[in-house]
């Protein structure tokens, strides 16, 4: 029986591999990608797990689809930087059962630290790359994707980006359809499945041939849609920039919609072209179709009018295009209202009662170089915290720590600051360098048992898989040790006495020392949650050293004062530990703030 | 054909603003027309702004669409409405809760939170309207029922009332033991405007 239902891009992609059935889907999480996995676990039938990393993540569902079974790997765009390296090698090799990886790209940065065009790696990896534009096709290409993906033995790459990931639209989906599990046979085949050199040259062969069987499949083609309505303009494009053009121009243009972006068909791109007099390229980011179809001897206008740079929306591409003479349906009316200059603004912050919170705070007045990493803790760079100085990639705070140590002063040294998770993640091995090149860093785990920023993963720190399972619990403070630091000073996190001390022991510390900070994150059901405090006015000396914690709950009042919110307050105690004047106390039942 | 409508919600991370859109989102769903619409998740969860947008006719494409493209904006709280108020079309519908939350800058005392807001909005052109959904919401005795009563009183002043039982979109939306709040929150909403 078909259903509608109103799903968004990433429900729709975890229900187009469960339809096609999926053995495995696993990943690492990461904004716009992480709820493929989350709504694929409560589905009945497939394993579904977070891994350690998105290399991990690739090379488990590569060993189960060698076994036969199908595989979904899911993360965000920067994920594939760090899952690239047997991404290209397992092209070569081919798959059994069908492969099939998921990769949401964030145009704009709306949660992340580049906007890289993930298509690039399709065409350099020679991984063919499907791109929806809406939740049906999300998960209609899923269901493609593992079917071609067996059937021309290359693994597929899906990509996605915010817009398409987190739109809800309606999908319809076969209701009676159950889960059966598609295995296929294995056989051992050293030729294909080891990459000695010997092997690798005769698959890359093979690929060749493979990419070119996938082109000439109709089933592949036919994703490649050519809406002719107009013999004067034709607008080519993919992915969530079709729906800004269909959305600005209706049927007035001929639009080429291109649902396979790797590899390309030059064929349709040409037969196109010939079909209208003027071809526009419209794609968001990088101009990666345009020096495609400009390589085909086509003459096209792309980025000359589109934004290299940024997310689109339907205005921005009107209005770009009406400059080349182009008509949309509506004229973008200029906006009722300029955008209104010099309002305060409204930054992501750290919880009330993070258990970030004081570390940064400290690290701050203790004047130490911090070197951040990616969570909710990169939060602790925002003033008035102002904790860190250099992040830039999961599981690179302390490695780039590690750099900045060989340029410091005599006796002076750098703080690099991880997550429970990143530390899993690939944090652990900044931490061995330290050790083996003998650098004088401090590496420091805010272990707040969670994956808190993509919203409360288990990670190998828990204790628990993706299902609820109980799992060995690691440890950073044995894994520290384990590596060869020999102390590891463990603080609670919101004991500022234990924090600083420790953070001035590290300094002076002529053996090698490591900090854990450790707290459940706020938002778990189990944190510590203590009585609400409150300022009496009486006692405040105005002084606003509370304040520079950052906690959303403290607020200057009228009058210099501060006051607590009492509703918000986790009553964490770190505002009662900062006040010199004892002006901050636990409130009283009943009393009034 | 009725031409697309486009509605924007913005408001400060927590305050039901994914219920709200998604609540409307599943009743144009049931009155059968096409709808589709677009969220921001992630660090906008830590405190953060946070918008969505819903747009809904016989077509849609697109679930984003950009300043001066929308037809009612809903804000849950003041200063949001300031920030989002060009994304309005010329003589759209701004409906705003008239709610306070200060942000970080404004908490620390480095900038103060601007007093002169209904001032403002309502030298804009657009057709105004501010509700108290928080006092609202206090009275039926659950706060966090504030962001129904907005839906309500967009449901009314968009002219959707009609058009499918609300109550029940909105009874299967939340858990069983807040539906009977949410009902009067809903009821509440529509007759504040
Ligand atoms: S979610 Fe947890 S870790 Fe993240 S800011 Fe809030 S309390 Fe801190
Ligand atoms: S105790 Fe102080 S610092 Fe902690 S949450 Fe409450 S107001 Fe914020």
């Amino acid at each position: 029986m078909q259903q509608k239902m109103i799903l968004s891009g990433n429900e729709g992609v975890a229900r187009g591999a469960w339809e096609a059935g999926v053995g495995l889907g696993i990943g690492y999480p990461g904004t716009p990608s992480t709820e493929i996995v989350e709504t694929l676990a409560k589905l009945e039938g497939p394993l579904v797990a977070w891994a350690v990393n998105e290399k991990v993540a690739l090379e488990q569902a590569y060993g189960a689809c060698v076994t036969g079974m199908r595989g979904l790997v899911t993360m965000k765009h920067v994920g594939l930087n760090v899952a690239a390296d047997p991404l290209f090698t397992i092209a070569y090799m081919g798959v059994n059962g069908g492969l099939v990886i998921a990769v949401a790209d964030d145009p704009s940065m709306h949660s992340s630290q580049n906007e890289q065009d993930n298509r690039w790696y399709a065409l350099h990896a020679k991984v063919p790359m499907l791109e929806p534009v809406s939740s049906q096709e999300c998960r209609d290409y899923t269901r493609l994707a593992f079917e071609l993906s067996e059937r021309h033995d290359v693994p597929f790459l899906l990509r996605l980006v915010t817009r398409v990931s987190h739109s809800r639209g309606l999908v319809e989906i076969d209701t009676a359809a159950g889960y059966r599990r598609t295995s296929r046979r294995y056989e051992r085949n050293v030729p294909k499945f080891v990459v000695l050199p010997a092997h690798a040259r005769a698959r890359r062969l093979v690929l060749e041939k493979n990419l070119a069987n996938l082109l000439s499949d109709p089933e592949a083609r036919g994703v490649n849609k050519m809406e002719i309505t107009s013999s004067e303009v034709g607008i080519i494009t993919s992915g969530a920039s079709y729906n800004y053009v269909k959305e600005a121009f209706g049927h007035r243009y001929s639009v080429l919609k291109m649902g396979l972006v790797y590899p390309l068909d030059g064929e349709i791109i040409r037969e196109f072209a010939g079909r209208v007099q003027r071809v526009f390229v419209v794609e968001e980011l990088d101009p990666y179709l345009e020096t495609h179809v400009r390589a085909l001897g086509v003459t096209c206008e792309g980025k000359k009018y589109i934004s290299p740079f940024f997310e689109l929306n339907p205005q921005a591409v009107a209005t770009s295009l009406v400059s080349a003479g182009l008509e949309p349906l509506e004229r973008p009316d200029p906006a009722a209202v300029e955008p209104v200059a010099g309002i305060p603004a409204r930054p992501p912050i750290l919880c009330a009662g993070c258990p970030h919170r004081a570390f940064f705070y400290l690290a701050r007045r203790e004047k130490v170089m911090v070197v951040g990493d990616i969570g909710c803790y990169t939060l602790g760079a925002m003033p008035p915290l102002d904790g860190i100085d250099v992040s830039a990639c999961m599981g690179g705070g302390f490695s780039i720590a590690l750099g900045i140590s060989t340029n410091l002063p005599e006796g002076e040294k750098v703080f690099g600051v991880l997550g429970d998770s990143t530390f899993y993640h690939s944090g652990i091995t900044g931490a061995v360098d330290a050790v083996f090149n003998r650098r004088p860093i401090v590496p420091v785990v805010l272990d707040n048992r969670s994956t808190a920023m993509t919203g409360h993963q288990e990670n190998p720190g828990t204790g628990r898989t993706l299902d609820g399972e109980p799992t060995v619990m690691q440890d950073p403070e044995r894994i520290f040790r384990a590596v060869g630091f020999d102390r590891v000073l463990v603080a609670g996190a919101y004991d500022l006495e234990g924090i600083r001390n420790a953070i001035r022991e590290a300094k002076a510390a002529r053996d090698r020392v490591a900090i854990i900070v450790k707290a459940p994150c706020r938002l778990l059901k189990d944190a510590r949650r203590g009585p609400a405090r409150e300022i009496v006015t009486h006692d405040c000396t105005k002084c606003k050293n509370c304040l520079r914690l950052g906690c959303p709950a403290l607020s200057l009042k009228e009058g210099g004062y501060v006051a607590i919110d009492t509703h918000a307050c986790a009553g964490c105690g770190l505002c009662e530990q900062v006040c010199r004047h004892r002006a901050v106390r636990v409130k009283e039942k009943g009393g009034t703030a | 054909m009725a031409p697309t409508k486009r509605v924007m919600f913005a408001g400060v991370g927590g305050q039901g603003i994914l219920l709200a859109s998604r609540v409307l989102a599943e009743g144009l769903i049931r009155a059968g027309v096409d709808v589709k619409s677009t969220e921001v998740h992630g660090m906008a969860q830590r405190g953060g702004s946070v918008v969505t947008q819903v747009c809904f006719g016989e077509r849609v494409y697109s679930p984003l669409v950009g300043p001066g493209a929308i037809d009612i904006l809903v804000s849950l709280e003041k200063l949001e409405a300031l920030r989002y108020v060009h994304f309005l079309k010329r003589n759209g519908t701004l409906l705003v809760n008239r709610r306070e939350i200060p942000s970080l800058p404004v908490l620390t005392g480095a900038v103060t939170y601007p007093r002169d807001i209904e001032e403002r909005l309502a030298s804009f052109p657009v057709s105004l309207c501010v509700i108290d959904a928080d006092r609202e919401a206090e009275r039926l005795g659950n706060p966090r029922v504030m962001n129904v009563v907005l839906l309500g009183a967009l449901v009314r002043l968009a002219g959707l009332a009609g058009l499918v039982d609300w109550k029940e979109v909105v009874a299967e939306a939340v858990r069983p033991q807040y539906r009977e709040v949410n009902l009067r929150a809903l009821d509440a909403g529509m007759h504040l405007v």
